[in-house]
């Protein structure tokens, strides 16, 4: 029981103290978890950052969720989950009460139409981290392109079709370009 | 019903989302917009908030999403959709994925997913750019005022990457607009 609470504190302080996502809370749950508790190794927080990256779902619940598994099993994964989250949940449902209220006071609406102005411009800046940080061979640079534009017409247009399909439909062509290349790598072999 | 609704949309969100929280934002904007559940203006303030609070994105955004459509319980049910779906990837699949990820085909199909999540991130930012600037389909509505300063807080944020290392935060980014939204809307 010491072993769960310890998590759910732990966790908790990470998930308050951590501003702008799951990144930053990586290297929180690094120094805190392997450096200071040493509740697993550098080598074990390297894999499960790569396995968060590719898996869906937010970063820093991959991770809790890792540590506590390793630590206590299943009640132990579900004490640093909620650990994790509840800092958050607590804050957000507190403004949200208060939000729109905050919002029908003049200057902080017209505050508020800048802060749309910076919202864009993050989103911007996150995907061009993407970029810089991607493999940029051929497929890679095309599937990018036809989903900038197939996203800037559905937007623009206001055609209902999901992202979901473009995301599926990329993750078919890298497998099938990949099977395609192998066979063909056989059968030159031969 | 509100919540049934709150529930599948978001396990859909939570199930779909690779690359972060900002990989999620185009998925909880589609899924916000196609549900009604949000104008795109109140969204972009949420985007906002989430950013500005301590939390991951992803879990902020269901949270204010759900408790703005259906109070605390909608609130909790959004939470605990947006995670489920890792939550459980973690504890039943960890051991697979370890080996899986290895694999050439994983990592074909991991790239060119990067690829189109990049591309979708991307485009959903500069819409988003783009709309405070003009009524992009009328194309009659142009902002001067917020094209301007779209182009200095830009160039600000952008600009400040050459002179300091990984230049301002994106908590000063929106402290700074605030600011200038406040003085420049006002007037």
């Amino acid at each position: 029981m010491r072993a769960l609470i310890d998590l759910f504190l732990t966790f908790s302080k990470i998930g308050t103290f951590t501003f702008g996502g799951g990144y930053a809370m990586l290297s929180l749950i690094e120094r805190t978890c392997v450096e200071k508790k040493r509740w697993i190794t550098h080598d074990e927080m390297m894999q499960i950052t790569v396995i968060a990256e590719s898996t869906p779902g937010p970063i820093a619940i991959n991770c809790a969720t890792y540590v506590g598994l390793k630590k206590k099993g299943t009640a132990g994964a579900l004490a640093a989950t909620l650990g994790v989250i509840l800092p958050s949940f607590l804050i957000i449902l507190l403004i949200s009460f208060y939000l729109d209220r905050f919002l029908e006071i003049e200057w902080a609406a017209n505050a508020f139409r800048g802060i749309k102005i910076a919202v864009g411009i993050l989103i911007i800046d996150a995907a061009v981290k993407m970029i810089r940080k991607m493999k940029k061979d051929p497929l890679s640079v095309f599937i990018l392109s036809i989903s900038f534009l197939s996203v800037m017409l559905i937007n623009v247009f206001a055609l209902r079709v999901s992202t979901i399909v473009l995301m599926l439909a990329s993750a078919g062509i890298g497998l099938g370009v990949y099977l395609f290349k192998r066979r063909k790598e056989k059968e030159e072999r031969k | 019903m509100i919540l049934l609704e709150l529930l599948i949309g978001f396990l859909k969100i939570g199930f779909f989302s690779f690359g972060g929280g900002y990989g999620a934002i185009p998925l909880i904007r589609e899924t916000a917009l196609s549900y009604g559940w949000m104008t795109e203006e109140k969204l972009a303030y949420m985007i906002a908030v989430s950013e500005s609070t301590p939390g991951p994105i992803m879990v902020n955004m269901a949270t204010y999403i759900g408790s703005d459509k259906a109070g605390v319980t909608g609130a909790a049910i959004a939470t605990a959709a947006v995670v489920l779906p890792a939550f459980l990837i973690v504890i039943i699949l960890t051991a697979a994925l370890k080996e899986l990820i290895k694999k050439d085909a994983a990592r074909c199909t991991l790239e060119a997913l990067t690829a189109c999540v990049t591309g979708v991130i991307l485009a959903t930012g500069v819409y988003m750019a783009l709309i405070n600037c003009a009524d992009i389909l009328s194309a009659i509505s142009f902002d001067g005022t917020a094209t301007v300063l779209t182009l200095l807080l830009g160039v600000f944020y952008f600009g400040s990457k050459k002179i300091v290392k990984n230049g301002v935060s994106p908590i000063v980014l929106i402290c700074v607009s605030g600011i200038a939204g406040a003085i420049v809307f006002g007037v």
